[in-house]
C-alpha cells in the first residue's frame, strides 16, 4: 500500500477513527479534559498543559522534520500568516479558552467524560462558527488581507536555519521542564503524578 | 516524602496504583510524546495534520442547514470552501470523544460535572453563571480559531511543530490574552 492514503478512502476513514481514539485517550490521560487543569495554566498554578504541548511540539516536530528531509512526506501544511487575523484570532481564542475552560479538542473530549458545561460551551462553538460564516465576507475583505505574509515558516522568515530553531526550542523546553520540576506544582498536579503511567 | 520522590521520576508508579489504561492519569511528558508520535502517523499515513476547529465549523454549517437549507449554507463564502459533509474530520471528532469516554470509564474518572471546583471557589456553585460563561467562551473561542485559521490542535501543536510563523504568533497571542483574562476573572480567588 502506498502512503499517504486519501482521507476519503475506506482505510483513510478507518485511520481517522484510530487516530481519534488515540487522541481522545491521550487527552483524558493527560487530564486536559479537566477544566481546572486548563484554567490553572493561565493562573500559573498547573503546568500540565504546557508540558504536554511542548513535548508534543518537540517530539512531533523533530520527527516530522526528519521524515520531510528523508523525502517520505508529501509536504508542509503551513497556515497562512494573515498577521492581523492571526493576532486577533489568537487573542480572542485566549479569552474564550479561559471563559470556556477548554479548547475545541479538549472540549469535545471533556463532554465524553461527563462535563456538562463543556457540552454547553460546544453549542457556543457551533454558534461561533455560524457567526464567522455570516461575517466572513467582511472578515475576508477587511481583516485577512492586513499584513498577509503567506504560508511562511520561521526558518524562511528569519533566515535562521531549521536545525538552529530546533536546538533553541529543545534548550528552552528543557530549561522550562527543569524549572517546573523545582516548583512543586498544584495539589492536583501532584495527585496526578502519583498515579502516573509506569 | 513519597510525593516528592515520585515527582522526580514521572514514569514511576507505585505498585498499588493502577497502571496503563486503568491509571487515572499518565505523565504529561508521556502524553505529549504520544501526541507527537500521533502527528508523525497523521502526516505519513494521510498527509493531514491533527486539527479540530475546522470540523466544529462544519458542524455549524450543518446545524445552519437545518434552519435555512443546505443550498443557502453552501452559497455562503465560508462554507462554500468548507462544505459541511460527513467525512474524515467528522469521524476524527467522534472518535476523539469516544476515546476520552472509554479512557475515563476504564480509569473510573468519568463524572457528571456542572460546575468545576476552580470556578466554584471563585464564583460559587451557581450553575447558570458557569453555563453562560461556557457558552459565551465557546462562541469567542471558535470565532477566534476561524479568524486565526486553527485552534490549539491545528495551530498550537500541528502548526508550531512545523515551525509555522502564523502558529507561533497564534500561540503567543493566545497565552497573552488568556493570562490577562484569568488574572481579571480570578483576581480575588482563593484557589
Amino acid at each position: 500500500m502506498n502512503f499517504p492514503l486519501s482521507t476519503s478512502s475506506a482505510t483513510g476513514l478507518l485511520l481517522a477513527g484510530v487516530f481519534g481514539l488515540v487522541f481522545g485517550t491521550l487527552l483524558e490521560k493527560g487530564r486536559v479534559t479537566d477544566y481546572n487543569v486548563i484554567v490553572n495554566l493561565f493562573r500559573f498554578r498547573d503546568f500540565t498543559v504546557l508540558k504536554i504541548m511542548l513535548t508534543a511540539i518537540l517530539v512531533g516536530g523533530i520527527g516530522v522534520a526528519v521524515m520531510m528531509r528523508g523525502g517520505i512526506l508529501e509536504g508542509w501544511h503551513i497556515k497562512e500568516m494573515n498577521t492581523l487575523g492571526v493576532i486577533l484570532g489568537g487573542g480572542l481564542f485566549g479569552v474564550g479558552m479561559v471563559l470556556y475552560g477548554y479548547c475545541p479538542g479538549t472540549g469535545v473530549a471533556a463532554i465524553a467524560t461527563g462535563s456538562i458545561h463543556a457540552l454547553v460551551g460546544f453549542l457556543g462553538m457551533v454558534v461561533g462558527g455560524v457567526l464567522y460564516a455570516v461575517t466572513f465576507g467582511w472578515v475576508k475583505s477587511a481583516i485577512l488581507p492586513v499584513g498577509a505574509a503567506g504560508k511562511t515558516r520561521l526558518s524562511d522568515a528569519t533566515g535562521i536555519p531549521e536545525f538552529a530553531w530546533w536546538i533553541v526550542l529543545v534548550a528552552v523546553s528543557l530549561f522550562v521542564f527543569r524549572m517546573l520540576r523545582k516548583k512543586t506544582g498544584s495539589p492536583a498536579e501532584r495527585a496526578g503524578n502519583l498515579n502516573s503511567f509506569e | 516524602m513519597v510525593i516528592l520522590k515520585d515527582m522526580e521520576n514521572p514514569l514511576h508508579s507505585r505498585s498499588d496504583a493502577p497502571s496503563g489504561l486503568r491509571a487515572r492519569s499518565w505523565s504529561p511528558y508521556l502524553v505529549g510524546a504520544g501526541i507527537g508520535v500521533l502527528s508523525w502517523a497523521a502526516f505519513y499515513f494521510v498527509n493531514k495534520p491533527i486539527g479540530m476547529s475546522t470540523e466544529v465549523s462544519k458542524l455549524s454549517g450543518w446545524f445552519a442547514s437545518l434552519l435555512v437549507g443546505m443550498e443557502r449554507v453552501t452559497s455562503n463564502g465560508y462554507w462554500s470552501g468548507t462544505t459541511p459533509k460527513f467525512g474524515y474530520e467528522t469521524i476524527f471528532l467522534i472518535a476523539t470523544a469516544l476515546g476520552a469516554f472509554l479512557s475515563s470509564m476504564r480509569s473510573g474518572t468519568f463524572a457528571w460535572e456542572k460546575v468545576p471546583s476552580v470556578w466554584s471557589a471563585r464564583f460559587g456553585n451557581g450553575v447558570a453563571g458557569r453555563m453562560i460563561a461556557a457558552f459565551v467562551g465557546g462562541i469567542i473561542i471558535l470565532y477566534g480559531a476561524r479568524l486565526a485559521g486553527g485552534c490549539t490542535s491545528g495551530h498550537g501543536i500541528s502548526g508550531t511543530l512545523q515551525l509555522a510563523v502564523s502558529s507561533w504568533v497564534f500561540f503567543i497571542s493566545m497565552f497573552a490574552t488568556g493570562i490577562v483574562t484569568a488574572a481579571l476573572m480570578f483576581r480575588s480567588g482563593k484557589s
